[in-house]
């Protein structure tokens, strides 16, 4: 299920939603649904909290019609920065309480940033016969996400390695 | 009462992805991250018939806010799309990173193209 991992990658998983968030398996007691109450409860939580942070960055910067989407790419853009740090912090250099990760990484950074407002910004574009924004938003939402946690996580483990020197 | 339907929509949003993301994932065994594909499509093919819907009138602003910017807001993710690309890339998996971009990009799109015309088709 994992893939081969060489050492300079880090020890980081691949999926952060699911992966290295530990159920306690139930005991006899309580069924699995139990079992997960916590971190159910955790992800809720978080979600709520990062799509209030959306949805008040949406009021302070509205979008015009037909206008490029900046405040969704710049809301998306910054989440996947603070990942990429989170990520790294959480795996390499704190023992964090079990449900810091399912609150903060899968809930609030997983309720502020949205695929579902990005797609159907440039489905509308396309529709109002804006195509060269659609094309533009299409291209650069996906290269700001990956530059933001690319240079996040790197720069996160440089500044770890340095001061562990 | 704005503010309260986008919380209630995130809070149900966000722990479906948790779920569907685990159950997606726990019935493959490639390190293609299934799971967060599934959600973000589902949630660009839901999110693209309510917005025809209320284009149509058929839905109100307060749907919308509970079922748009919360629900589908919280339920698909940039955040974990990303990470887990770049996770890909760097373990080796660079085609799979690509694969991975491109084909969210793509399906997102998609999905949320058939959903408006799904809703064009029914209120429009």
């Amino acid at each position: 299920m994992t893939a081969p991992r060489d050492r300079a990658a880090g020890p980081e998983p691949i999926d952060p939603d699911i992966e290295g968030i530990a159920v306690p398996a139930p005991a006899g007691g309580p069924g699995p649904a139990q079992a997960q109450g916590p971190v159910l409860a955790a992800v809720a939580a978080g979600g709520a909290a990062g799509a209030a942070a959306r949805y008040g960055a949406a009021l302070l910067w509205p979008t015009a019609t037909a206008a490029f989407p900046w405040t969704t790419l710049a809301v998306n853009a910054l989440g996947c920065a603070v990942i990429g740090v989170f990520m790294v912090l959480v795996t390499e250099a704190w023992h964090a309480h079990r449900l810091v990760r399912p609150f903060f990484g899968t809930g609030v950074l997983g309720g502020f940033t949205t695929f579902s407002t990005y797609a159907v910004d440039i489905q509308r574009l396309i529709g109002d016969g804006h195509a060269r924004t659609a094309l533009a938003c299409l291209a650069l939402t996906p290269l700001a996400a990956l530059a933001a946690v690319w240079t996040a996580a790197s720069t996160t483990r440089r500044a770890l390695s340095r001061r562990r020197r | 009462m704005n503010w309260l339907l986008v919380l209630t929509g995130a809070a149900v949003g966000a722990p479906l992805r948790y779920l569907t993301d685990r159950a997606v994932q726990a019935r493959h065994d490639s390190v293609f991250p299934w799971g967060t594909f599934t959600v973000n499509v589902v949630g660009c093919l839901v999110l693209g018939v309510l917005t025809g819907a209320v284009t149509y009138g058929a839905a109100s602003d307060s749907v919308q806010l509970l079922v748009g910017t919360g629900l589908c807001g919280a339920l698909t993710t940039y955040s974990t799309f990303s990470y887990e690309t770049l996770r890909l890339a760097e373990t080796g998996a660079r085609f799979l990173a690509a694969a991975n971009a491109v084909a969210s990009v793509a399906a997102g799109l998609g999905a949320a193209v058939t959903g408006a015309a799904l809703a064009r088709a029914v209120w429009g």
